[in-house]
């Protein structure tokens, strides 16, 4: 009886997602995008120092599609997204689902500010097909949608809001804490925000930036204070590849002990792929925003604590 | 010891030799980044609360808490003294710790010390006890409107809220968390 009262309760909530997810998919397929699906269970993720991957037999459950994404897009399609489930295992809170629903695109030929624009126009698409307009309600903000969104570079967010700079928080091992703790709170508080020009160490797949020294290309997007998605200019030097991957190896052997094998024929075939640009957003959390709804666990039928 | 992500609510852990009981936590992270575990901690001593931060190499001592069955003697000067009927052994603890448990504190009533490594910190009582009213006015018969109340005072100095049939003498049952009167007691 209370779970068909707990399930009846997020009807509404499931009804908007639902809506939230097939304007999603008209987005891409209205700008020529394919819509592609790989496998969930693979034998090698990317190798990330604080990203865990749930063990499947002798195989991994996927902490993202990146991999094979970037397969297709260096075998010849120039378009990709997907909407798939992805596991990260110990991440649960009122952002986190150790299952949790994430969409990925990639376009061949260009780089992350062409991202930054699909972003602003895929946001202002879906608000509109919900009827939302251009201002989103939730917790008690409003938040205006209306492009362009500001660009915040990491070096002035910790400048303006930190209170020390990218340099001693990188040293001193307080990156993360700065950010969650100082910055966070402030970004997207009454338009969406895109933060760039990331640490180069902070970007694993991302390429370096030929511009501006030291940093690579790569964004994350953030409203009302909620990362919603991760971009880069991606990475296609193999050989930098496996040495970044090698080292997030070794980082993860000296922290928590076991680490994930190299996948080599994502390797293999990255010589092959033309300079692109390619996006993972939180689907959950895009639907918190648009339902406004303080907990991921809102926001999807079954958490892991009802199962 | 404790690691980060054994963090709960309600976990009390030991920080610059004081206990602190965890009362809000959630789980942060930044996609790309580190593990988070923001807090809010009371200090179980003083009672301050602070919000903290923890990363998932941090680690934390337990707090050392142990509840121990003892007897109420006797109060003087702000200070209330239990025994271990055991060992004989005495704790003063003063006003503050012992709180609006104050009230209930009977002759030779067996509580709970709640003890931080060799500190008393507080008490926990029965949750029911049975006390004799002590002084009450009368009960004016006629006055039978459900939901009437008046004032008692019982043995150990509480006043309360009690229905009008309750007379100077009787027993009754409070609730010890929430202080009220709960029912009449016979014989």
């Amino acid at each position: 009886m209370d779970e068909d009262w707990r399930l009846a309760g997020k009807a509404r909530t499931l009804k908007v997602r639902a809506s939230m997810i097939r304007s999603i998919r008209r987005f891409f397929e209205d700008r020529d995008f394919l819509e592609c699906e790989t496998p969930l269970r693979i034998p090698a993720p990317a190798p990330e120092t604080h990203i865990d991957a749930v063990a499947s037999g002798d195989w991994f459950l996927q902490t993202s599609p990146e991999l094979c994404m970037k397969r297709l897009l260096a075998a010849g399609y120039p378009k990709l997204f997907q909407i798939c489930k992805c596991f990260r295992a110990g991440e649960r809170g009122d952002f986190h689902l150790p299952e949790f629903t994430m969409l990925e695109w990639y376009r061949a030929g260009t780089d992350y500010y062409a991202l930054m624009e699909d972003c602003e126009s895929l946001m202002t698409h879906v608000a509109g097909e919900l009827g939302l307009g251009d201002t989103v309600r939730w917790q008690g903000r409003r938040i205006c949608l209306s492009p362009p969104w500001e660009r915040m570079t990491v070096r002035d967010a910790f400048a303006r809001y930190a209170g020390i700079s990218v340099d001693e928080a990188l040293q001193d091992d307080c990156f993360d804490q700065t950010m969650v703790c100082r910055i966070e709170p402030h970004l997207g508080m009454e338009r969406p925000v895109f933060l760039y020009e990331y640490p180069a160490e902070l970007g694993a797949l991302a390429r370096v930036s030929a511009v501006t020294p030291g940093v690579a290309e790569r964004f994350e997007l953030y409203a009302a204070g909620v990362e919603l998605a991760n971009a880069f200019s991606e990475l296609t030097d193999a050989a930098e590849q496996r040495r970044r991957f090698e080292k997030a190896i070794l980082d993860r052997r000296i922290r928590k002990g076991p680490a994930t094998p190299l996948p080599e024929r994502f390797l293999d075939a990255l010589s092959g792929m033309p300079p692109s640009a390619g996006i993972a957003l939180g689907v959950d959390r895009l639907a918190m925003i648009l339902t406004d709804r303080a907990a991921i666990g809102d926001v999807v039928a079954f958490t892991p604590e009802s199962l | 010891m404790y690691t980060a992500s054994d963090l709960r609510k309600g976990l009390r852990i030991k920080i610059d030799n004081d206990p602190y009981i965890v009362t809000e936590f959630n789980f942060v992270k930044p996609g790309k980044g580190q593990a988070l575990y923001r807090c809010k901690l009371k200090n179980m001593v003083n009672g301050s609360q602070f919000e903290r931060t923890f990363r998932s190499v941090d680690i934390f001592e337990p707090a050392d808490l142990q509840e121990k069955k003892m007897q109420y003697l006797y109060h003087e000067e702000g200070k209330y003294c239990f025994m271990d009927n055991q060992s004989y052994e005495q704790v003063f603890l003063a006003e503050d710790q012992v709180g609006d448990a104050r009230h209930f504190l009977l002759d030779n009533i067996e509580v709970e010390i709640l003890f931080f490594e060799d500190r008393p910190l507080g008490i926990s009582l029965p949750n029911f006890i049975d006390v004799v009213v002590t002084k009450a006015e009368p009960w004016a018969k006629g006055d039978s409107v459900s939901g009437n109340t008046k004032p008692v005072t019982v043995q150990t100095g509480y006043q309360l809220q009690v229905p009008p049939f309750i007379e100077e003498g009787e027993k009754i049952r409070i609730d010890t968390r929430s202080g009220e009167y709960l029912t009449r007691v016979k014989g």
